[in-house]
């Protein structure tokens, strides 16, 4: 009997421990002021939080994740009171129809004016009023493949995916939506689909492909590691991605095909949880600042919405579609809209059939 | 008093056993029992019959039991020979054996890929020797391989505990009273070693039923075990109530698992 009531007793102790742990996270030093940061891995260049702190004085706590889903489990588990969040544009709509996020106050920053109007625009499927999120980064999803062995011709259409001749010689995307991308586009649907059986046709197309032993592997951090010591000939993945692979191998092209694609926007936003929205709008508003955001551009090398940061770069780089997808590839892509819960359940349901077959 | 004093030396791993042990597996029945409205449903739970994942059940059982199969035909004889040489010290023989284990197993299983990959270290040097090529990386042959690699001092560690109880001069009687050598093995060595190889058995093939990152890595995404369907119902798909549904019976089939091998071990004595 003894013996339970110590249990219960230590139990309840813990219960308290615990909850004191919630409250101490939540009260923030009075003086100095300090601002949590959640963004995605090797996203950011180290030496521009430093400058951050050093120039305002506000110290940053910066923490990484590696998928949206990642990020979302992250936030809603509440435990952290981060105070500003870059994510994928589907997560930020879905977090925005959740109210989970505030709404900025654009006339504060100084630095909105030095994005370009056009990205601004290219937001409104997930941010129709433009006064939730200020975008970071943005991109294509689209194929690297091997110049010497493949012809241009072949990768501007998602047709070479289902190609016999590429046997074993095709990395997907391990995520559901971008490796659904081509599967759709390819049967004339969008991207953002969600009745069953167009989604189904297109995981009929995914099956025959992985059937004929054409996929090498569905990779997502190793893709470019695998293409620039050219195990694959065609790999689906991101812009950014494409271009740093293309840094290391010369033998490396980019290709948006012809039936269109993914344009992705990795954006900025306040949570509920945000305990200085004042010091949060001046992160921003760096983030913003012309050198910094070169700054920036130099380390990830996605297309920067910033004007300036494009300006000042030189032709190879300005035409490289790994880098900056050309106003043509825009018009040509799609921007993930968010999924209701039964629809990403559906999703990952049909992921998982193609990757047991 | 000193009863008291007693239970409150096992304060400190009791906090941890309800805090990290049964508070999580609380939560995981909560969620495996009921919808993402909070609503009571065993539908994760029956989720287990879908197709789906009656392959990726299946596959980690045919591989798990591979891999077990595998070390045990590893482990045995090589535990045999470490146990009879006579060296100075022998605790440092064992210990070779065991370097491995202090890398670690994702770095390991890392390396694996790079010797294994199409352009990889092996598939240079059989090209560099005019031999054929491999090419085993992403299929369940490389998740076996890697699978062994890491499990196989888990396996060798019991059977080699066990061989070196045996005493010597049991096995000199066996001689004296004109017992063979495969009449030693079978009478005496092997059933006193029984309950080595069952403890090693359970330390391989429940890690391996219930892995998911060797899988991944060695797979190539393209080997769906169990593991990964539930990784990725929590990481990908944002369905809690599902993965804790398949959680609860892979914890199902590893309670049985362990049940059935206790079994055989409390015969033992017995005998």
């Amino acid at each position: 009997m003894k013996k339970r009531m110590v249990s219960v007793l230590l139990l309840i102790a813990m219960a308290g421990s615990l909850s004191a742990c919630g409250n101490g996270s939540s009260e923030n030093g009075g003086d100095v002021k300090s601002l949590t940061v959640l963004n995605y891995g090797k996203y950011m260049d180290e030496s521009v939080i430093r400058q951050f702190e050093k120039e305002t004085g506000i110290k940053i706590k910066y923490e990484e994740y590696e998928s949206p889903e990642e990020m979302y489990t992250k936030y809603k588990a509440g435990s952290i009171d981060y105070d500003i969040i870059c994510s994928s544009e589907y997560m930020v709509e879905r977090l925005i129809k959740e109210g989970e996020v505030l709404q900025m106050d654009f006339e504060a920053m100084d630095n909105y004016k030095n994005l370009d109007s056009s990205i601004i625009d290219m937001s409104s499927s997930y941010d129709s009023s433009h006064n939730y999120t200020v975008p970071y980064f943005y991109g294509t999803l689209g194929l690297l493949y091997k110049k010497d062995t493949i012809q241009q011709d072949v990768v501007s259409s998602w047709e070479c995916l289902w190609d016999p001749t590429y046997e074993d010689e095709i990395i997907m995307e391990n995520s559901v939506r971008d490796s659904f991308t081509p599967a759709l586009i390819s049967l004339g649907y969008s991207l953002n689909e969600t009745d069953e059986g167009h989604l189904k046709e297109a995981l009929e197309r995914l099956k025959k492909q992985k059937q004929d032993g054409i996929v090498y592997a569905y990779y997502v951090d190793e893709t470019s590691d695998s293409m620039i010591s050219e195990e694959a000939s065609i790999a689906l993945c991101y812009s950014g991605e494409a271009a740093l692979a293309m840094l290391e191998n010369d033998n490396l092209g980019y290709s948006v095909p012809k039936e269109g694609s993914n344009l992705w926007i990795d954006s900025w936003f306040v949570p509920k949880s945000c305990n200085d929205q004042k010091a949060a709008l001046q992160f921003l508003n760096f983030l913003c600042r012309e050198d910094i955001a070169d700054k920036n551009f130099e380390y990830v090398q996605y297309a920067s919405p910033i004007t300036a940061v494009v300006e000042k770069q030189n032709e190879a780089v300005k035409n490289n579609e790994a880098i900056n997808p050309s106003a043509d590839t825009i018009r040509r892509c799609e921007i993930f809209t968010a999924l209701s819960d039964e629809e990403s359940a559906l999703y990952s349901k049909l992921w998982q059939e193609l990757l047991a077959d | 008093m000193s009863k008291l004093k007693q239970q409150f030396l096992a304060g400190p791993y009791l906090l941890w056993i309800v805090g990290f042990i049964l508070l999580p597996v609380l939560m995981i029945l909560y969620y495996a029992f009921t919808n993402a409205d909070g609503i009571f449903t065993l539908e994760y739970i029956f989720a287990i019959g879908s197709e789906t994942n009656r392959k990726a059940i299946g596959l980690s059982l045919q591989l798990g039991i591979i891999c077990t199969i595998i070390c045990l035909l590893l482990s045995y004889p090589l535990a045999m020979i470490l146990s009879r040489i006579q060296f100075k010290n022998q605790g440092f023989v064992v210990f070779i054996f065991m370097l491995p284990m202090w890398m670690n197993f994702m770095l390991r299983i890392l390396a694996w890929k790079l010797l294994l990959s199409k352009n990889g270290v092996i598939n240079t040097l059989l090209e560099g020797i005019g031999m054929p090529e491999i090419s085993i990386i992403n299929t369940p042959v490389a998740v076996v391989l890697g699978m062994v690699y890491d499990f196989l001092p888990f396996m060798l560690l019991p059977i080699y505990n066990s061989m070196t109880r045996i005493r010597k001069d049991w096995i000199e009687a066996a001689q004296d009273l004109g017992a063979n050598n495969v009449t030693i093995f079978f009478k005496i060595i092997l059933p006193l070693t029984v309950s080595g190889i069952i403890s090693g058995i359970v330390m391989v093939f429940v890690p391996s039923l219930t892995s998911f990152a060797i899988s991944q890595v060695l797979g190539g995404g393209q080997v769906l075990l169990i593991g990964n369907v539930i990784e990725q119902d929590f990481m990908q798909g944002m369905q809690w109530n599902a993965g804790s549904g398949l959680s609860f019976v892979l914890m199902i089939f590893v309670i049985a698992s362990m049940a059935l091998v206790n079994l055989f071990d409390k015969e033992e004595p017995v005998k």
